[in-house]
């Protein structure tokens, strides 16, 4: 029917942007996530290498004292809920529904709806700078760190809307990511395609739908905290006021609640990643694959029980203090396995020094430190010399930059040809890890050592008296390396995508369905749903005289 | 070549998957879950912590008729599901509407008993009774309230016959809910008016 409306309604669909906003495709959706989280990566690195400049030499006043804080608070919040978890749920929404084989997530609409609710919470967070201070609500970007410790958060302390931007904004990305990992769970249970059992999904699956249950048993807490924290600054409630009787602990509890399980959400899809690309460039199936999985289980469980490990210094009872040293201790054992199992698969593996792979060689190394570092952490008496000071800074950093963010590269040089049906640049990509590393390394090494002769975190400026100022000077230099690497990487990308040379549906020469259809995918998907005998359906095709499924 | 044989064998199989609402439906119950448990850890934690009053045993009072009317509600739910497998319509809208009075009833003895307790000069801001009690309390007639639109909207499809009873799916979802609402109602009961007032 050609009436006019028809063909107003035919003018509306075609226009490109409407497309992608009016979009409810789990890839549309997935690219979406991943250019807001890398937007926000970049204004969250501006924020670090400010407060990097603030701190390369002493008595440095590049910066005032509650511009500092609010930086800090900034980088962090954003680092946390606007780039990790936005790049996780676009990496899954993207590729999980491809490799379990089926043609969109479980439910769409909620998918759409949970993209557009983490943005606004992103922009909410970013709308508190907008406007000088002094305007109601506006110039007065959060400024209480990112974990917001009680009382500092109360009326008393923090006055304007600092405080009530936090809890708002983050409230609302929390839903979305929420309406994600219902999505990745009921897609990975209800949507797998013909013989994909649960113990033939690809790792990069199970991890993440570890990493969904784990967003939907933690991040609720953290909505009740801070629906508790709104209470107590718009109604006057005593959660945690001091004043009435309230506790300014339990704010700590109920945070690290979530806080702690929350570093897992972040980390487990980095080893999702790590144990798709490493079987990939070794050239050998996964070595462990049913250990891995118990592995990231037993990860999923410990890691609820041990969030107390960032309060040794609060004074708790010494039951409490050595329950969760050890229960963090154990979390050593299934993260060892799957660094073993990662060792196993490369060992004797014809490897591939290919960018994604390098990436994910860089992480086992930084990981392995980061963990280390972690041990050392758990050990109560140890943890009261260095807690608060740079040395945890240093650890975090080890675990999120040199865990998450290798592995995030890892993805986005595996993934990049299957997203835009274009590669990489090998030679850009392998320039920008080796700068990468050593600015990284630079940055955050010498923080253990920072941490160690007693810099505190979060402080402003300091003393030429300390001998602190060399290690300072050498992370902050560490910085510009790491600008040049992100500059070299977002080039890549965006010249990529023009000059990249044709990708074909699978580059890699890879295993898993996700390179089985055309890159980009069409909407659909596949043009027949695929069917699986295997852990590995695309060597099964490859290889028809010496399938796997004959193994199994 | 036993192994294509067992292959072929298991293509031939077929291939069964849970239902994705079901599975929707347990995360959403599981997420719930995990908000109120914050919020009854803190109403357990801040008892008897109020630095002046009223206190819990000046005030509450157990609300018997309420919970009955909640806790029967979950009964009749049952009632009206097993009308609806039957497409027996006249049953299936009888149970249901009876289940939605039963709740509307459990808001109105709330509102009854709020009232009361504002009068007697117990706000969220007057001490930790009122600061936690509210909220939790709150959240939990917040779930009630979203369940009764759910309800009345199934049964308003009922009536205008626009409901069609080959799918069971969206009604069982509803009772699903219904039914976590009335299971968190026996923790909130159990913690604010046996365990807050002894």
């Amino acid at each position: 029917m050609e009436t006019p409306d028809s063909i107003q309604l035919e003018a509306v669909k075609r226009s490109k942007g409407l497309e992608w906003l009016m979009t409810v495709d789990h890839k549309r959706l997935g690219v979406m996530y991943i250019c807001s989280g890398l937007f926000f990566f970049v204004v969250a690195g501006i924020m670090a290498s400010l407060i990097r400049i603030q701190l390369a030499v002493p008595q440095n006043d590049f910066l005032p004292p509650d511009t500092f804080n609010r930086m800090f608070t900034m980088h962090g919040t954003s680092m946390v809920f606007l780039v990790g978890m936005p790049i996780i749920a676009g990496m899954a929404n993207f590729l999980v529904p491809l490799m379990v084989g089926t043609r969109d997530m479980a439910l769409p609409r909620l998918n759409a709806f949970g993209f557009w609710i983490f943005l606004f919470g992103g922009c909410l967070l970013y709308y508190s700078y907008i406007g000088g201070p002094g305007l109601y609500g506006a110039g007065s970007a959060p400024d209480v760190g990112w974990f917001a410790y009680a009382p500092l958060t109360s009326k008393a302390f923090s006055r304007g809307h600092t405080v009530d931007y936090w809890a708002l904004s983050l409230i609302l990305t929390g839903i979305g990511s929420l309406a994600t990992a219902a999505n990745i769970i009921v897609t990975v249970f209800c949507l797998r395609c013909k013989g994909m059992t649960m113990f033939r999904l690809p790792l990069f699956v199970w991890m993440m739908l570890v990493t969904a249950f784990l967003m939907v048993l933690a991040l609720p807490p953290l909505s009740a905290a801070q629906i508790m924290l709104l209470l107590d600054r718009f109604l006057g409630a005593g959660f945690f006021d001091t004043q009435e009787g309230g506790s300014a602990v339990i704010w700590q509890h109920f945070f690290w609640i979530f806080g702690h399980p929350e570093v897992y959400i972040l980390i487990m899809p980095g080893f999702a990643v790590a144990s798709e690309v490493i079987p990939v460039f070794s050239r050998k199936p996964i070595f462990g694959y049913p250990v891995m999985v118990a592995a990231s289980i037993m990860i999923t469980f410990i890691s609820l029980g041990v969030w107390a490990h960032h309060m040794f210094t609060v004074g708790m009872t010494s039951v409490a203090n050595v329950f969760f040293a050890t229960s963090t201790l154990l979390i050593a054992i299934p993260t060892g396995i799957k660094i073993f199992n990662w060792l196993g698969t490369m060992w004797g593996g014809k490897i591939r020094f290919a960018t994604p792979m390098l990436f994910c060689m860089g992480f086992l190394f930084q990981f392995l430190a980061s963990g280390l570092t972690g041990v050392m952490l758990a050990i109560v008496p140890f943890d009261w010399q260095l807690s608060d000071s740079y040395f945890v800074v240093a650890h975090f950093h080890y675990v999120l930059v040199g865990g998450l963010l290798f592995t995030i590269f890892a993805a986005i040089y595996y993934w990049y040809p299957k997203v835009t049906g274009r590669m990489l640049s090998e030679k850009i990509g392998k320039m920008h890890f080796w700068i990468f590393v050593l600015g990284f390394n630079m940055t955050f090494g010498v923080q253990h050592i920072l941490g160690i002769l007693g810099m505190p975190r979060r402080i402003y400026t300091y003393d030429t008296d300390r001998g602190w100022d060399l290690w300072n000077m050498i992370s902050s230099i560490g910085v510009i390396f790491q600008g040049i690497a992100i500059l070299l990487f977002i080039y890549n990308i965006l010249s990529s995508l023009r000059k990249g040379k044709e990708a074909g549906p699978d580059p890699w020469d890879a295993w898993t369905l996700e390179w089985a259809t055309s890159s980009p995918p069409p909407s659909y998907n596949f043009a027949k749903l695929p069917e699986v005998k295997s852990r590995r359906p695309l060597w099964d095709e490859k290889h028809p005289d010496d399938p796997d499924w004959r193994h199994e | 070549m036993s192994n294509s044989n067992t292959a072929t064998a298991e293509s031939q199989q077929e291939w069964k998957l849970p239902s994705a609402p079901k599975v929707g439906m347990i995360c959403l119950i599981v997420m719930e879950t995990a908000l109120f448990t914050i919020f009854v850890v803190a109403y357990l934690y801040y008892i008897g912590k109020s630095l002046n009053g009223p206190f819990p045993k000046d005030l509450l009072e157990a609300p018997i008729i309420a919970s009955i009317c909640l806790l029967s509600s979950s009964g009749t739910v049952i009632m009206a599901e097993r009308a609806f497998k039957r497409k027996d319509k006249a049953k299936f809208r009888l149970f249901w509407g009876i289940t939605w009075l039963l709740g509307a009833t459990f808001i109105a003895l709330t509102a009854v008993e709020w009232k009361g307790l504002l009068e007697n000069g117990l706000a969220i801001d007057t001490n930790l009774f009122g600061s936690t009690y509210y909220p939790l309390v709150g959240l939990h007639a917040t779930h009630v309230i979203i369940g009764l639109f759910l309800l009345a909207l199934i049964f308003i499809l009922s009536i205008t016959n626009h409901l069609p009873f080959e799918h069971v799916i969206p009604m069982e979802m509803i009772s699903w809910y219904w039914h976590f609402v009335d299971a968190i109602w026996i923790v909130v009961f159990t913690v604010v008016y046996i365990i807050g007032v002894y």
